[in-house]
Formats: C-alpha cells, sequence, structure tokens
C-alpha cells in the first residue's frame, strides 16, 4: 500500500524533506521503521514517537491508515 | 459553555500583548464570571555553551496538535466548572522575550482557575505535537525539548 510519511522538525532534518510517499508491503509499524533505518541511516540516534492518522501507536500495532508521521519531543509553550 | 468545533489555536508569529488585553476585555460582557487566569509562556533567552537563544521557529503537526487542544479543553470543561477557556499558541518565530502560548481560563469563583489552567498547561506540554528550534545569536540552533 502507499503511505503518505510525514517529517516534523529534527526529523525532517534528517529525512531532508517534510513529507513523501512510501511504498509499504509490510504489516506493523515496526517493519515500516525499519524500512525508514535503510532509507535514513542517522533516524536510528533519533528520538521519536509515530502516529498513525493523528493518533501515537507503537511499534506493535498494524499499519492501517495511510498518513504516518514520526513526532520529535514535544516543545510547545 | 461546551464548543463541539475543533478551533485553530494556532497564530503566526508572537502573541502580542494587544491582543491578550482585547481578550480580558471581551470578557467584560460576560458577568457571571468571578475569576480569571492567565498563562502566558514567553521564550527565555537561555545560555547553552556562552551561545544565547535569540528566538524559537515554532512548527506543528497542525491537525493532531489541534485535535489534541480540542481534547485537553474538553477534558478541562469536564474536570472543572469552567465558564470559558481560550488557548492561543504560536507559530513560526518568536523572540526572546515574547510571549508563545496564552491561556486564559474564567470560572465564578476563584479556587477552581488555579487547578484548570495548570491541568491545561502541562497537558499541552506533554500531549500537543509542537517543535521548537531553537536558534542562537549566530543563526546556529538546537531542539527545544519539555521536561
Amino acid at each position: 500500500m502507499e503511505l503518505k510519511i510525514k517529517y516534523f522538525g529534527q526529523i525532517a532534518e534528517v529525512t531532508q524533506q517534510e513529507e513523501e510517499s512510501l511504498e509499504f508491503s509490510g504489516v506493523l509499524i515496526s517493519e515500516l521503521i525499519e524500512q525508514l533505518y535503510e532509507k535514513y541511516t542517522p533516524l536510528k540516534n533519533k528520538d521519536f514517537q509515530i502516529a498513525q492518522n493523528q493518533e501515537l501507536v507503537t511499534l506493535e500495532t498494524q499499519v492501517s491508515g495511510n498518513e504516518i508521521a514520526l513526532l520529535p519531543p514535544f516543545a510547545g509553550g | 459553555m461546551k464548543d463541539k468545533k475543533i478551533k485553530n489555536v494556532f497564530r503566526q508569529g508572537a502573541i502580542s500583548s494587544e491582543f491578550i488585553g482585547d481578550s480580558i476585555a471581551k470578557h467584560q460582557a460576560k458577568t457571571s464570571i468571578g475569576a480569571h487566569n492567565i498563562f502566558l509562556g514567553q521564550v527565555r533567552a537561555d545560555v547553552i555553551d556562552d551561545k544565547t537563544v535569540s528566538a524559537i521557529e515554532y512548527t506543528a503537526y497542525e491537525d493532531m496538535a489541534n485535535a489534541k487542544f480540542h481534547e485537553i479543553r474538553e477534558a478541562a470543561f469536564e474536570k472543572f466548572e469552567l465558564t470559558c477557556m481560550h488557548i492561543y499558541h504560536s507559530l513560526g518565530t518568536v523572540k526572546a522575550g515574547e510571549i508563545c502560548l496564552f491561556v486564559f481560563v474564567s470560572s465564578p469563583r476563584r479556587k477552581v482557575v488555579f487547578k484548570a489552567l495548570e491541568f491545561i498547561v502541562e497537558a499541552i506540554k506533554a500531549d500537543v505535537p509542537v517543535f521548537g528550534k531553537e536558534v542562537f545569536e549566530d543563526e546556529s540552533h538546537q531542539w527545544k525539548v519539555n521536561n
């Protein structure tokens, strides 16, 4: 399936873009993250949470939505 | 007064003292209110390794952030007897000394507004996907992390 991946803050600095479409054939979020680690090695050293369709998910969550976001530590306020 | 519609909390740039003053003035018509409480987040000129923060550039996952702000609003109205509440957060560049977060709660009585404001501000810090790039005077930067 085709996923829209969004990157923010210091994660977007690593990926050099804020959004991309990605073809994904796996099942779990963890597999997607592995795929992203292969593409962007420095991501392995970054701290981030993952949102699927704007809800936080874990690595064990199944990929079901079409919008996945990698969120670095929050800094509001 | 519950409001089901998701509002856009974000404002471009710093939140001015005029905007804050106008918000207070608008509440004079709501005479059931006996107590307001206001939180203003201000950009601090932190000194890190001899370099001084001159501004923070805010970005956000805006759709998710506005949904989270809405959840926090709903939770606050559920938990506390509030007449109204308003939240505004900056996007883009906010210089040191300028205001980046404005939270305004109102209630018939005072005790509730102290508790409500703390609840709301702490939830914003912990749960809302807003990101801050701390820009130093020499234009290098680091990323702010809430703790």
